[in-house]
């Protein structure tokens, strides 16, 4: 009988097995442990730091958003002085973080896919070179290939007197240690009209695209869209650029006294974090990419092959969607690893979030709690953000099983 | 047909001379046609390919060992415009870069230390070698507290504060305090992101996100600068202690995911065989899951090692000296400042920051062909 009742119900059981050993009853304490533990150290936590913060007299709050910053920032895409707000430099940070992030992610794709494919190449040569290409750039931190770009090879450029400038002669490109300079566009009167032609051009490229493969789809006829895609892109604006009347002019950049003017230029600053955030993150891109391709079994191209598709439809159609579905989760952590790493650009000095806030706002005002508190939070919320938009892309593309 | 009568037309009697073989498949010619010149893009690469190296292989070769400074006192010998990189720079700033300002008489404490890691190292990375519990549990144990007596001075040792500590000597420490400290609280959070319990799960669930969400140079001005403000009057930790806070919490989250993976592959069925042979959970998971979780891991493991030790370089920015960090230092010493010293510097600590990371990446490659039990396609 007792055998009986212990094997039939749980309420039995619970009577009889002591509280101790009741794997539900252990849980709630264990849990309840917990959030004691928790609460206690986020108390112990907030009571010492307004004791100490009242003790060394540091303001608490968000109120010195509206005060006057008073320092200079060096690059900025909004309008920022030194009489801007510490909220107004909050931005200009941001800004500049998604800046460098955005153009590095797009170089880095680039480059990570270009010696993915490289290391799987038939040939000698290009494969060795993508090897060591990969092998020496991930082994080495990330912040030792910002220093070495920064001051091992853009700092010790000659300046623009040194490099041979002559005074007030305008130049084409040129490369000194005050940066990358380049002729700047200057648009004039009726010159949007060439930026709607882009969008036009743009959209009728989309709308082809989706005709084509309507078409295709109903009658098996294929259409060179991208070619058509391509010419309307580039024609469009051109005719639009000649019909108007030329209304863009090129400003050069050229020596006056110790300093350059005019032109437009990549500071050093910009240009050492991008080169060795996009080189970095393309090596690891690149093993990405490569496992992606292995990935796809052999029988899949044969299959392709077998139904009469040349090579480079094979990859296109049948290759690379597949491969696609390995690529993009790991290509997305290592999309928020870039956006993160940008925020070494404080050892450099280019003026990114975490340099502007967590550095000289953060000297200037003390709140340490508040300004780094929401300096993790703006990168918590890219991370959060970008994985769930790559989520929905991966999601797009997943394999769709019955 | 009569065979029998036929007369045979012609015998071969002699062996004909042998034939040479196709050029287009042996020998140099034919290993170059077939991985250098195979199509006509192949041929356009190779060039390429080639004039780039040619472009940018000579000149790093001269500046590396042909137009060097191999020896010399001070900037004088490096300051020549043209000169390569400037080794003298290393060799008379070599024991800085491993010990930092570690008192010179006291070095062997740190040279001991190293030889104690070795020791433990070396059999648990050689699969074949027994008594890998005893080995770990001195890695994890009874080395941390070894080197803790012997690098800080304990016991009546003459104390060396950890202002004093840096190049690479910071560089392992933090790596691997990082390590040591984040395996357990890995596991644990790995452990509490599975559990049924939901607070215990949404816990982890948040820690293990959130510092996965940041990036590491925030955490290290959060545990340098806000650290501070939340404790009590009175108690202050060293700089060096308060990064390896941020570090090992932030690697934690790290290792927990890997972990994770590792608990995802392990078969419902062997949970079941723990719970039916009446285990308890701690009992099952230390005896059945852990084991086959953590030798499947192995490599991931490596890998946030690597990730670890690289990151390492970031205390740097909040005014640790590490083997980047004093190599950046010495840089700017008036005795060797030089056009070609920044360079030669970084690449110094490249080189050594390779070593480790390479090997450290073939050993997980390595582990990695052998784990693989060959069920995968």
């Amino acid at each position: 009988m007792a055998h009986q009742e212990g094997v039939s119900a749980d309420a039995g059981d619970s009577e009889r097995v002591s509280l101790m050993n009741d794997p539900k009853a252990r849980g709630l304490v264990f849990q309840a442990l917990l959030i004691i533990a928790v609460i206690y150290l986020v108390y112990s936590g907030v009571t010492n730091a307004i004791d100490n913060l009242a003790r060394a007299g540091i303001a608490s709050g968000f109120g010195f958003f509206g005060e006057r910053a008073g320092f200079d920032i060096g690059q900025s895409f909004i309008p920022y002085t030194n009489d801007s707000t510490y909220l107004r430099a909050f931005f200009v940070g941001l800004l500049n973080t998604m800046v460098v992030a955005i153009i590095g992610i797009f170089f880095a794709t680039m480059i990570g896919f270009i010696v993915g494919l490289a290391r799987l190449s038939k040939n000698y040569l290009v494969q060795k070179f993508a090897t060591v290409y990969v092998e020496t750039l991930r082994n080495i931190p990330l912040l030792l290939q910002l220093l070495f770009w920064y001051k091992a090879v853009l700092s010790i450029l000659p300046s623009p007197r040194a490099g041979g400038l002559e005074p007030g002669v305008e130049v084409v490109f040129n490369l000194n240690n005050r940066g990358l300079y380049m002729p700047r566009i200057v648009p004039e009167g009726g010159a949007q009209l060439i930026l709607y032609a882009f969008i036009v051009a743009v959209v009728g490229w989309i709308l082809i695209g989706r005709w084509a493969k309507k078409r295709q789809m109903a009658t098996g006829q294929q259409f060179p869209v991208f070619l058509t895609g391509l010419g309307l892109v580039i024609f469009l604006p051109l005719i639009a650029f000649l019909v108007t009347g030329m209304p863009l002019s090129l400003e050069y950049a050229s020596l006056q006294g110790f300093n350059m003017v005019g032109g437009w230029v990549i500071q050093p600053e910009f240009m050492a974090l991008l080169l060795g955030l996009s080189l970095y993150t393309a090596s690891f891109i690149a093993e990405i990419v490569r496992a992606g391709i292995l990935a796809v079994s052999h029988g899949q191209s044969e299959a392709a092959f077998a139904l009469g598709l040349r090579p480079n439809l094979t990859s296109r159609l049948v290759v690379v969607p597949q491969a696609m579905r390995v690529i993009i989760p790991p290509l997305t952590s290592q999309y928020l690893n870039l956006t993160k790493n940008s925020s070494l650009a404080v050892a450099i000095g280019y003026p990114d979030l975490v340099s502007i806030f967590g550095g000289t706002v953060l000297n200037q005002t003390g709140q340490a709690v508040e300004v780094i508190s929401i300096t993790m939070l703006v990168y918590l919320t890219l991370s959060l953000l970008t994985s769930a938009f790559m989520n929905w892309f991966n999601s797009s593309v997943a394999l769709v099983e019955r | 047909m009569d065979y029998n009568t036929k007369t045979i037309a012609y015998v071969r009697t002699q062996e004909s001379p042998r034939m040479a073989p196709p050029v287009a498949t042996g020998g140099v010619v034919g290993w170059l046609k077939e991985n250098l010149f195979a199509t006509p893009r192949d041929t356009i690469l190779t060039i390429v390919t080639f004039l780039f190296l040619l472009w940018i292989v000579p000149p790093i070769i001269d500046w590396a060992f042909i137009s060097a400074v191999w020896t010399g006192e001070g900037r004088e010998a490096c300051i020549a415009p043209g000169t390569g990189a400037c080794w003298a720079f290393v060799e008379a700033k070599f024991g800085q870069f491993i010990y930092g300002r570690y008192p010179i008489d006291e070095r062997w404490r740190v040279n001991l230390s190293g030889l104690l890691l070795i020791a433990g190292l070396v059999p648990i990375a050689i699969p074949s070698v027994p008594y890998k519990r005893e080995n770990a549990l001195y890695l994890l144990v009874v080395f941390p507290v070894l080197a803790f007596i012997l690098l800080t001075g304990q016991l009546g040792l003459e104390p060396v504060e950890t202002a004093l500590w840096g190049g690479l000597l910071v560089t392992l420490v933090v790596a691997i305090v990082g390590i040591v400290v984040s395996f357990p609280l890995g596991i644990l959070l790995a452990l509490g992101r599975r559990s049924e319990m939901p607070i215990v799960k949404m816990f982890s669930v948040i820690f293990i996100e959130f510092w996965r969400g940041v990036p590491l140079i925030t955490v290290l001005f959060m545990s340098s600068v806000m650290l501070p403000l939340f404790l009590p009057d009175g108690v202050t930790f060293d700089k060096l202690l308060r990064a390896l806070i941020g570090v090992a919490l932030f690697s934690s989250a790290y290792m927990a995911e890997v972990i994770r993976g590792g608990l995802q592959a392990i078969p419902k069925g062997q949970y079941e065989a723990a719970n039916a042979m009446a285990l308890t959970f701690w009992q099952g998971t230390r005896l059945v899951i852990m084991p086959q979780a953590l030798k499947l891991v192995i490599p991931g493991i490596v890998n946030t090692f690597i990730g670890l030790f690289k990151d390492t370089s970031l205390v740097l920015i909040i005014g640790l000296f590490d083997l980047l960090g004093i190599v950046q230092q010495n840089m700017n010493d008036q005795n060797w400042i030089s056009p070609a010293t920044p360079a030669t510097g970084f690449v110094f600590a490249a080189f050594v920051f390779f070593i480790f990371c390479f090997s450290m990446s073939r050993y997980s490659a390595y582990m990695e062909r052998r784990l693989d039990t060959g069920h995968k396609r």
